[in-house]
């Protein structure tokens, strides 16, 4: 009887539990599924087939977009890990306790702010400086004529920041400094300190951190569809743009593929937290 | 940088160090002046809190001074970085990488130092062997016991042969039998490597027999400084005498004494008689120690002291005896 008075044992709770499960993935397991539908009407079977992957390979536009989506994710994870780690390291016991507190959450609060408002106001920002007659305007311009996907990594990298950030703070705060001064009382330089101690310290925070950026950016549509000028397209936006001529077997297959590679990323990520707690 | 220079060792000269705190600045290590010489096993002795860690922080250059200067061979170190500083430190908290095998850790200082491959290697398993711990240098730091991370640190510190070695409560973690052995290991390896050893600790006994001299700190401040012969027998301050050993503290009427500060005398010091002496009292109770036996005696005034002797006596609880205690004994503190 005991068991009964706990209020997870009211009735429906375990049944809505349930519900909500087969509602995340039921409709992820079909697209997967009908992936690998032999016609091109994505709501009736008509047999097994890969022929929508090959397909997709053969998609010039598509491989493009991927290959785009590739440099560009792998550019602002870089960047955005840099980026956090060096600014985990700067505001750690060197700030007072209350603006410790702050800077940690202005580090952390885009995470909560409307995607939306995040793209607008970066692609107003490009527009400024672009227009803007200075040097840095003129020179930027010529940047992003030769290479079209600057805008993009800019913006990926800096939206990726906090979630890079999350982990990376969270591993250090684990780490005491008297390893630090340790390091420097055996003659480490701050550089020497750096890659023989804190480094491979903060490496499991790092790798989660990355892994989170690079599947943030990999991810993103909105922003980058509101930044992204003609020659920039990455992989949702090319998706978003084949979804309007209709839903095709071949977009099953793409999402799938991207649907796989995420998983991978969040399961290792999952895997070196778990490794680093034990 | 193992050369051996004409050194005039380390002079700290009205040292300070505050800190902010919540409830306003604490003022950790309050106008030190110390002078070290070279070679010496120069101990810090006080209780928890009264700034060793601090003092010897600023020798490594961990923290900086609030003000005063510190001279290491006529040579002001202040704007040393610590990674600059021929000093080295075994951490209170060992500060082990936890990353790194036993022997990488002892490695580190001479790595970075850029020494050749060969000589780190010997010099490593030296440093292990003199520890006692030859057989643990593919360990993990996470391995081992306690002491056996406090001696890696050691080795760790040791292993770079510094001009000073500071060490921070470096047995404390130890067993009994390790600790007495580690003790005369430490002596021998100061006297025969010719390193300054700077050496905290809150054991009196650890203090008395390492030390060529020791500074009685006390919320700060220096309270004393001499050999250790000098601090127990001569003690400065009430405090030094009731930190060092045990001191019984009377008022010197209860002696017989025509003073009217406090008379102290070690238990060791004084005897009692059924006959004349210089106090009257009863004993309360005897307390068998093995070596020494120990008798606590209420005197006529009402104060309670111990009395310490290498043979049981033939005395019995209650009995009524008087106090013997060779005048050059006593101890007069100024405070
Ligand atoms: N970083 C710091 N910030 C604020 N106060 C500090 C700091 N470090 C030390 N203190 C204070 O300075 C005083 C001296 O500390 P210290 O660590 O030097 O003592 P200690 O003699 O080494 O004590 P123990 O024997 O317990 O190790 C203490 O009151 C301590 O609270
Ligand atoms: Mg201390």
């Amino acid at each position: 009887m005991a068991a009964s008075t706990s209020p997870s044992r009211l009735p429906g709770v375990a049944t809505t539990a349930y519900l909500s499960l087969a509602f995340l993935y039921i409709p992820i397991l079909v697209v997967i599924f009908f992936s690998f539908n032999a016609n091109s009407l994505i709501t009736v079977w008509h047999g097994f087939t890969t022929d929508w992957y090959v397909k997709a390979y053969e998609n010039e536009d598509l491989r493009r977009a991927t290959w785009n989506s590739m440099i560009v994710a792998v550019g602002a994870t870089f960047f955005s890990t840099v980026l956090a780690l060096m600014a985990a390291m700067g505001m750690r016991g060197r700030l007072p306790r209350g603006l410790a507190g702050t800077s940690q959450m202005m580090m952390t609060l885009p995470l909560l702010i409307p995607e939306i408002v995040i793209a607008i106001a970066t692609m107003s920002f490009f527009s400024i400086i672009l227009r803007s007659e200075f040097m840095a305007g003129t020179a930027f311009l010529k940047l992003v004529d030769q290479y079209p996907l600057t805008q993009v990594l800019i913006a990926h990298t800096v939206f990726c920041v906090p979630f890079a950030y999350s982990p990376i703070r969270a591993r250090i705060e684990t780490l005491p400094p008297s390893l630090f001064e340790a390091a420097a009382d055996l003659y480490a330089t701050p550089w020497q300190s750096f890659r023989r101690v804190t480094l491979p310290l903060m490496m499991p925070g790092v790798t989660s951190g990355a892994m989170l950026a690079f599947i943030t950016s990999l991810d993103d549509f909105i922003i980058t569809q509101m930044v992204a000028p003609p020659g920039a397209m990455t992989l949702p936006v090319y998706i978003y743009s084949m979804v309007r001529k209709g839903i095709t077997p071949e977009i099953n297959a793409v999402s799938a593929i991207l649907l796989v590679i995420s998983i991978l990323l969040v399961v290792s990520s999952y895997v070196i937290n778990q490794r680093k707690a034990s | 940088m193992i050369l051996k220079t004409m050194s005039s060792g380390l002079v700290i000269q009205t040292v300070s160090k505050t800190f902010p705190s919540p409830t306003g600045p604490v003022r950790a290590v309050d106008n030190v002046s110390l002078t070290i010489q070279p070679n010496e096993f120069f101990t810090l002795l006080g209780p928890s809190g009264c700034g060793k860690t601090t003092l010897l922080r600023m020798i490594a250059g961990l923290d900086i001074p609030t003000s005063g200067s510190i001279l290491l061979d006529n040579q002001d170190i202040a704007p040393l970085p610590a990674y600059q500083r021929p000093v080295n430190t075994v951490f209170q908290s060992y500060a082990l990488f936890p990353h790194m095998t036993v022997t990488d850790n002892i490695a580190f200082g001479m790595k970075m130092q850029g020494k050749p491959k060969t000589e780190i290697d010997k010099a490593v398993k030296e440093a292990l062997a003199l520890v006692r711990l030859d057989d643990k240098g593919e360990r993990m730091p996470a391995q081992l016991s306690g002491g056996q991370q406090q001696r890696v640190a050691l080795a760790r510190a040791l292993v770079n042969h510094p001009k000073i070695l500071l060490l921070d409560e470096s047995l404390s973690a130890l067993d009994y039998k390790l600790r007495k052995e580690m003790q005369i290991e430490l002596k021998r390896l100061q006297r025969e490597t010719g390193i300054t050893f700077i050496f905290v600790t809150h054991d009196q006994d650890e203090a008395l027999s390492m030390s060529d001299r020791i500074a009685v700190m006390e919320k700060g401040n220096v309270a004393q400084i001499g050999t250790p012969q000098e601090i127990y027998d001569r003690p400065a301050t009430r405090f030094v005498a009731d930190f060092i050993g045990i001191c019984n503290f009377v008022k010197a009427s209860s002696l017989g004494l025509n003073d009217n500060c406090d008379i102290g005398f070690r238990p060791e010091d004084a005897s009692f008689t059924v006959g004349r002496g210089m106090g009257k009292g009863n004993i309360r109770h005897i307390n068998y120690r093995g070596a020494v036996t120990h008798y606590i005696i209420e005197l006529e005034g009402g104060e309670t002291i111990t009395l310490s002797e290498d043979d049981p006596q033939n005395v019995e609880v209650n009995d009524a005896v008087s106090l013997v205690i060779p005048p050059e004994r006593l101890i007069r503190c100024t405070a």
